[in-house]
C-alpha cells in the first residue's frame, strides 16, 4: 500500500504536456518500475517490449497527443491503437501515469475481475482504444479509423503501435499496400524495432531486413529514430503531422527490455515476467536511473 | 400461425419469378444509402458479383475496393465502425468469413464492433467453381463467435429486409447469401424480424425447419407429404444466432419431430443450433438435410444439390425417417 500511495503522490495525472526532456525521462522511469511491479505481481506476461516502448508511449501521451485523460472519450481527441497488445503493461501503465485510471489499479493486471486483461480488450480502461492480441490486426483497425476522420473531415490523427516481429504476419502487408495507395496522411505507424521475438532475434527467426526501404516502396513517408529520445519522438510526431500526401511511419530503433541490464537486448525476455527477487534488482536499477534524472546527472 | 399472415405468394409450386438474395441485399444498400450517411461498403474485388457496383457508382466516397485482401478488410471495417460508420463488407464466404476469420473474432466480435460481413457465393449450388469455393461450414464457424447474429435469407425479398434489419441492428452481424436466382416466393408484405423465425405453413405431423432459398424446397416437399397424408409445418428460421428457440421448441412439442434444412454442413449450422436446444430443452427425434461432412464439387447448381440430397424429394425421404423413429419413441 506504502508503494502505491508514493506512486500516486508522484505521478503527473492529468496535467498539461510536458516538453522537458528530464521530466519526460522521469515519467518513463516511472512507467518503467510500475511495468516491473506489475508483471511481477502478474506473474506472466512480456517484459521486454513493454519496458522498450516506455520512452515512445510516455512521450506520446505527455508530450505529443491531443488527449484528455478527464474526458477520454472526447470527439476530437488523437487515436492511439495497439497492434502487438502483449506490450499493453506499458499502455496500462502510461495511462495510469496520464491520470486515465489510479495507478493502484496497475497491481490487478492479468488478474481475474480486472480491466487491465493480458491483451487489451477495447475501452477497458478508458484509454484503450482497441482490442488486441493475434499479431498483425492493429494496423488495418488503424487505416480503418483513419478512414472515417477523413470521411467526416476530422482533424484528429490516428497513430498505430506496431512491433518489428508482426511484420512476419502477412495481414500487416494488405494494410501497408492500402494506406500507402489511399494516402493517408492522418495516420502514423509507430514500429517497436527492437530486434526480438519469442524465438530469438528477428533476423534469426525470419528476416524482416530493413522496414524503411520497404515501407518507402509501399508509398509511406519513413522516418527512422532513436525510441529514447525524448525529443526525436516529438519531433517525429510532428514532422510526421506536416506530411500532407502520405502515411508516416517511424521506425523507432530501441532497447528491449531498456533500463534492467539483464533484460537489455536478450530475447529470452520477451515473454515472461521477473519473479520477484528479479523485479527487486530491476527496481534497483531503475531507482537508481530515478535519482541520477533527479539529481540531473 | 396460419401461413396466410406470412403473405408468400399465392401458389407456391408454381412458376415463380427467380432473383438472386445477392440483388435483394444490392437493392438494399441503395434504399438504404440516402437517410444513412453513416453507411460504407467495402469489398474485396469483388464489387460486381456482390452486388455492390451500383452502390459503388452512386456514392464512390463511400466504397472502398479492398483488393484481395479480406483479412485488412475486416480490420479496416472494424476500424470504421469504432470510427462511427456502419460498414457491410463484402466477398465470397469462403473468404470472408473463411480466410479472416481470426480479424472477425478480434477485431470485430470481440470488440462489438458495429460491421456487417457480408458472404456471398456460399453454398454447394456455387457450382461450376467446384468444392473451393462453396462455403459450407460458414455458418459454423461464425455462429460460434459470441454477440454474432447471423442470418441467412430464403429469398430476393428477404434478403431486401434483412439488409434493412442488419444496418440498423448494432453490433456485429453476418449474412450470407447464395450465388443462384432463386424462387422469390415471400412478397414485400411477408414480415420480417430478426430472431423470429416464421411458420410458412402449418402442420401437426412434423416440422421442417429451414434457412435460405431451400426452404422453397421445403415448401415443395410439405406439399408432397401432404398427398401422402403427412402433415408437415413448415418453419423458415432465417436467424440462425439467436435462435428462436421458443417456436422451435413450440414445434417440438406440437409435432414431435424436425428435420433442418441448410445448404450446410449438417454439422455446426441450423440444424446443430435446433439439436442443441432441443437437447437441453425437449428431446425430440430430428433428421438433418445438409451436406453429409463432405466436400463438394463442380458442377451445375441442380445437379449438385440433387447429387448431395438437398431438394425436396431428399427431404420428404429424411421426413419419414424421423416419422418412423416418431412412431418407435411413441410406442416404446
Amino acid at each position: 500500500m506504502k508503494v502505491e500511495e508514493d506512486r500516486a503522490a508522484t505521478s503527473l495525472g492529468a496535467g498539461p504536456q510536458l516538453t522537458d526532456e528530464r521530466q519526460l525521462a522521469l515519467a518513463a522511469n516511472r512507467v518503467r518500475q510500475n511495468i516491473v511491479e506489475m508483471l511481477c505481481a502478474a506473474g506472466s506476461g512480456h517484459s521486454g517490449g513493454p519496458l522498450g516502448m516506455a520512452d515512445v508511449f510516455t512521450t506520446l501521451y505527455f508530450g505529443v497527443l491531443n488527449i484528455d485523460p478527464h474526458d477520454p472519450a472526447r470527439p476530437d481527441r488523437d487515436r492511439v491503437l495497439l497492434s502487438n497488445g502483449h506490450i499493453c503493461p506499458v499502455w496500462y501503465a502510461v495511462l495510469a501515469e496520464r491520470g486515465y485510471f489510479p495507478t493502484s489499479e496497475l497491481n490487478t493486471l492479468r488478474q481475474l475481475g480486472t480491466r487491465l486483461q493480458g491483451h487489451t480488450h477495447i475501452g477497458e480502461p478508458p484509454g484503450v482504444e482497441n482490442s488486441s492480441g493475434p499479431l498483425g490486426q492493429g494496423l488495418s483497425q488503424g487505416v480503418g479509423l483513419a478512414l472515417a476522420a477523413r470521411l467526416d473531415k476530422e482533424r484528429w490523427r490516428t497513430h498505430v503501435m506496431l512491433s518489428d516481429g508482426e511484420h512476419n504476419e502477412g495481414q500487416i502487408w494488405e494494410a501497408i499496400l492500402f494506406a500507402g495507395a489511399h494516402r493517408l496522411a492522418n495516420l502514423t505507424a509507430w514500429i517497436d524495432r527492437n530486434y526480438i521475438q519469442i524465438d530469438g532475434d528477428t533476423e534469426d527467426v525470419l528476416p524482416v531486413g530493413s522496414l524503411a526501404e520497404k515501407y518507402r516502396a509501399f508509398n509511406w513517408h519513413v522516418l527512422e529514430i532513436d525510441g529514447h529520445n525524448h525529443r526525436a519522438i516529438i519531433d517525429a510526431a510532428a514532422h510526421a503531422s506536416a506530411i500532407g500526401d502520405r502515411p508516416t511511419v517511424v521506425v523507432c530503433h530501441t532497447i528491449p527490455g531498456k533500463g534492467v541490464d539483464f533484460m537489455e537486448r536478450d530475447y529470452r525476455w520477451h515473454g515472461i515476467p521477473p519473479n520477484r527477487e528479479q523485479a527487486d534488482e530491476a527496481l534497483k536499477q531503475l531507482r537508481r536511473q530515478q535519482v541520477a534524472l533527479e539529481e540531473g546527472r | 400461425m396460419s401461413s396466410g399472415e406470412m403473405f408468400l405468394v399465392g401458389d407456391i409450386t408454381g412458376d415463380l419469378e427467380k432473383k438472386g438474395c445477392r440483388a435483394g441485399f444490392g437493392d438494399a444498400l441503395l434504399e438504404l444509402a440516402e437517410d444513412m450517411p453513416e453507411l460504407v461498403v467495402l469489398t474485396g474485388d469483388l464489387a460486381d458479383s456482390t452486388r455492390v457496383a451500383p452502390f459503388a457508382a452512386a456514392h464512390p466516397s463511400r466504397f472502398f475496393d479492398m483488393g484481395v485482401a479480406e483479412q485488412n478488410m475486416m480490420g479496416v471495417a472494424a476500424g470504421l465502425a469504432i470510427g462511427g460508420k456502419v460498414p457491410f463488407l463484402t466477398s465470397y464466404a469462403t473468404f470472408s468469413p473463411g480466410r479472416n476469420w481470426d480479424q472477425f473474432r478480434v477485431s470485430v466480435a470481440y470488440t462489438e464492433a458495429n460491421v456487417k460481413v457480408v458472404g456471398a457465393h456460399a453454398g454447394l449450388s456455387v457450382g461450376p467453381d467446384g468444392a473451393t469455393h462453396e462455403a459450407l461450414e460458414d455458418i459454423a464457424i461464425v455462429r460460434v463467435l459470441p454477440g454474432v447474429t447471423v442470418v441467412v435469407p430464403c429469398d430476393y425479398e428477404q434478403a431486401r429486409l434483412a439488409t434493412h434489419a442488419l444496418a440498423h441492428h448494432r453490433g456485429p452481424d453476418y449474412i450470407r447469401f447464395g450465388r443462384e436466382n432463386t424462387p422469390v416466393f415471400t412478397t414485400p408484405r411477408t414480415p420480417f424480424e430478426l430472431g423470429r423465425a416464421q411458420v410458412y405453413r402449418d402442420g401437426s405431423d412434423v416440422t421442417i425447419v429451414g434457412c435460405g432459398p431451400l426452404v422453397h424446397e421445403a415448401l415443395l416437399a410439405a406439399s408432397q407429404l401432404a398427398e401422402e397424408g403427412i402433415s408437415a409445418r413448415v418453419v423458415n428460421s432465417h436467424t440462425v444466432k439467436p435462435l428462436d428457440v421458443e417456436t422451435i421448441v413450440r414445434c417440438a412439442e406440437e409435432t414431435g419431430a424436425i428435420v433442418s434444412v441448410e445448404e450446410h454442413q449438417v454439422t455446426g449450422g441450423l440444424g446443430g443450433a435446433i439439436a442443441e436446444a432441443l437437447a437441453r430443452n425437449r428431446p425430440t427425434p430430428m433428421e438433418f438435410v445438409g451436406m453429409p461432412d463432405s466436400f463438394g464439387e463442380s458442377g451445375k447448381a441442380g445437379e449438385l444439390l440433387e447429387k448431395w440430397g438437398l431438394t425436396a424429394p431428399s427431404i420428404t425421404r429424411k421426413v419419414r425417417a424421423v416419422l418412423a423413429r416418431k412412431a418407435s419413441v411413441l410406442t416404446t
